[in-house]
């Protein structure tokens, strides 16, 4: 009799979750970096984005709810094969929790794919499309820097509002291109501007020339570079070759990163419009945080995708103290109703499509005249409020959206 | 058709960079049978030497053409005399690992200290502008590439093939132990002849770094490209590697106005189709 007691005073205790809660498998909080270590987009996540987690834990405290966390990086090679199988060899074998980073469109989309399936937390910081949050979304996926709708409505719009009609595209052929590609014309239709035509190109190509060519040819007042890294930074250089900006056409770089216009350089870059999701010089707390990571990363500062890796670190780890448990549903219903407050975004949202609403920022590129030091590259021209720089809920495309 | 006339002259920048790469690699390949996989990594070394010299020691663009080669030369003669020596009697296999080990250090190198975005170098003030040719603008630096490579492929060619320097060299690769009966020295030839080779990668890099970035993974970039040239034109011929570089430079060109995603894979292309009807290549003799 008294064993039956005993036996249902355990059932009860298990399913009232009293164990449920304040507890971490396998008694640690595993954090994985799965990013560009080596290639053309290793300046904007790669080292930078690990040293940047590794900052989010220590702030706060190497501890959570008593267990250590520990972070792991891996090397995706910009192949989403690689990824998707690191992804799935680490939440298997390697107790790995939460996996962040995941820089290049093709490597967020499959790992996502992968933590809807195993039912782990993916937060992406440095993949664009907004396809993560749109027919693509995940109940595990989170989507937190910027994407390539917010990045086309605030770069796509000033442009055309300055007289930039008619626009065409240099695309990076694969999915991040294609659609920022999809997004930007979007943008410019509304706006009454018209698109007269694009090329697509492989990815990581070092002559531009050849679409240049056509670009000019097509006498579209903007050129639009749907591309990034080393792709944008070769077609901003040899546009300025070709003499394709003194002859009246405009660049309009849809995806740039800091680390981009240091390698151009201001006198080449100088004027470029770009949207960007964070910025070293923003504020007092930005440039404090800029300083700690510049002093662990050789001087360099930091871009929005390793900035964006910090925040997104630490919301997730504020979000299992507050849970009580990792346990995946419980941390991902505790992260969105938690308002993010940092040097990254403040009364940032977590929507249930996974997007992570935040103000984005209009920059231009500093005269080298204007520019005070190697780091000082942007002027903010205009903060574009959360709501209106990304999609809206009623427009989601994503099935886990209730309208 | 304008659009046409462009891309060919585009294509032919392009080209002479295959063309200078490939005539170093098939140099190299014909005298040592090696095949040089760190032939891209010495391209990147040449245009970081130039981009170092500039900035740290204030060497102008003109000097690092010459400077740059021979820094990467001694480099590659180097390896040769302390590491490729020992593979010569080894199979083709193990100088591609080693050389490929070699690459995958130097660019490793490269990365960690200036990291993958590249670094900016400007070009010489002379050839800032453009030319107008009607049909499209032709920037003068890449008219000077168009130039200097091909100044350099026929030099190199005109040695090898009509000098008597050029007869001690090939009959060393026929038969060398009875080029060296002769009383010519085989070993330091083939030393010398692996740091021109090389040599010849790292001029193609101080070409090069002012119009893309001077980056890590430049070689890596252009290196495969390089080796289907190589093929296509026939191991080790010379005039072919130079030829079969500036053609497909052009076809690359043209490609990119018809279907532009084929860019990529179009000399794979003609690789494959070259290698199943013509196995020795274009310009090679079957042996």
């Amino acid at each position: 009799m008294k064993k039956i007691w005993i036996a249902a005073l355990i059932c009860g205790l298990i399913s009232s979750g009293a164990f449920a809660q304040s507890k971490v498998t396998d008694d640690i909080v595993k954090i994985g970096i799965l990013t560009d270590m080596s290639g053309l987009y290793s300046d904007v996540g790669g080292e930078g984005a690990v040293i940047a987690a590794k900052m989010a834990v220590e702030d706060a405290g190497g501890k959570v709810l008593g267990k250590p966390i520990e972070v792991i990086s891996s090397d995706h090679q910009n192949k989403a094969d690689i990824a998707a199988n690191k992804a799935r060899e680490w939440f298997d074998t390697q107790k790995v929790d939460m996996i962040a980073e995941l820089l290049n469109s093709a490597v967020g989309l499959a790992v996502q794919e992968v933590g809807k399936q195993k039912k782990r937390i993916i937060m992406n910081s440095g993949a664009a499309a907004s396809r993560l949050t749109g027919a693509d979304c995940s109940p595990y996926g989170v989507h937190w820097t910027y994407d390539t709708y917010a990045l086309s409505n605030g770069t796509g719009k000033a442009m055309v509002k300055q007289g930039g009609d008619t626009w065409y595209f240099l695309t990076a052929d694969y999915a991040f291109g294609k659609n920022l590609e999809k997004d930007t014309t979007a943008v410019v239709k509304a706006n009454g501007g018209k698109v007269l035509g694009s090329v697509l190109h492989p990815l990581s190509s070092a002559d531009f020339s050849g679409y240049l060519l056509q670009a000019q040819a097509s006498k579209a007042k903007v050129i639009g570079l749907a591309n990034a890294g080393g792709d944008t930074i070769n077609s901003v250089k040899q546009a300025n070759e070709f003499g394709i900006t003194k002859g009246g056409q405009q660049l309009a770089g849809l995806l740039v990163f800091d680390t981009d216009i240091d390698s151009i350089g201001l006198p080449i870059a100088q004027g470029m419009y770009l949207t960007t999701g964070f910025y070293w010089d923003l504020n007092d707390d930005s440039r404090k945080w800029a300083k700690r990571f510049g002093e662990r990363h050789k001087g360099k500062m930091p871009t929005m995708v390793q900035a964006g890796v910090y925040s997104q670190v630490s919301h997730y780890l504020k979000a299992i103290a507050a849970a009580g448990t990792d346990d995946a549903d419980t941390v991902m219903k505790k992260m969105r109703e938690m308002p993010i407050n940092d040097f990254f975004a403040k009364n940032g949202v977590l929507r249930e499509d996974g997007r992570m609403v935040h103000d984005m920022y209009l920059a231009q590129v500093k005269k080298p005249s204007e520019s005070k030091g190697r780091w000082d590259n942007l002027k903010i021209i205009q903060t574009i409020p959360g709501e209106q720089a990304f999609r809206s809920l009623k427009d989601s495309e994503c099935p886990l959206v209730k309208k | 058709m304008q659009a046409i006339l462009s891309q060919v002259m585009i294509g032919l920048v392009n080209g002479s960079f295959y063309a200078i790469l490939s005539l170093g690699l098939a140099v190299i390949f014909g005298m040592l049978n090696i095949i040089n996989f760190s032939h891209g990594a010495l391209y990147t070394m040449g245009a970081f030497a130039a981009w170092m010299g500039l900035n740290y020691f204030g060497i102008n663009y003109w000097a690092a053409l010459i400077l740059a080669p021979l820094v990467v030369g001694l480099f590659g003669m180097l390896i040769e005399k302390t590491m490729l020596r020992w593979l010569y009697k080894l199979d083709h296999l193990y100088g591609l690992l080693l050389t490929f080990g070699l690459a995958l250090i130097i660019e490793g190198l490269f990365r960690n200290f200036y990291g993958a975005s590249g670094l900016p170098y400007a070009g010489p003030e002379v050839f800032s502008g453009a030319f107008n040719l009607g049909f499209m603008i032709l920037p003068k630096y890449r008219a000077w590439v168009i130039f200097a490579s091909l100044s350099v492929c026929f030099a190199t060619w005109f040695v090898i093939e009509r000098t008597r320097l050029g007869a001690y060299l090939r009959a060393g690769t026929e038969n060398p132990q009875l080029t060296q009966a002769f009383g010519i020295n085989v070993p330091r030839m083939v030393t010398l002849t692996y740091g021109f080779g090389v040599a010849l990668a790292g001029f193609a890099g101080v070409l090069a770094a002012p119009i893309y970035q001077v980056s890590p993974l430049m070689g890596s970039n252009i290196i495969i490209v390089v080796f289907a040239v190589v093929v296509i034109g026939g191991m080790g011929s010379i005039l072919g590697s130079i030829l079969t570089g500036l053609g497909l430079g052009v076809i690359e060109g043209l490609t990119k106005v018809v279907w532009p995603e084929a860019s990529a894979i179009v000399v794979f292309l003609i690789m494959a189709i070259v290698l199943v009807t013509r196995p020795a290549g274009l310009f090679g003799r079957e042996n």
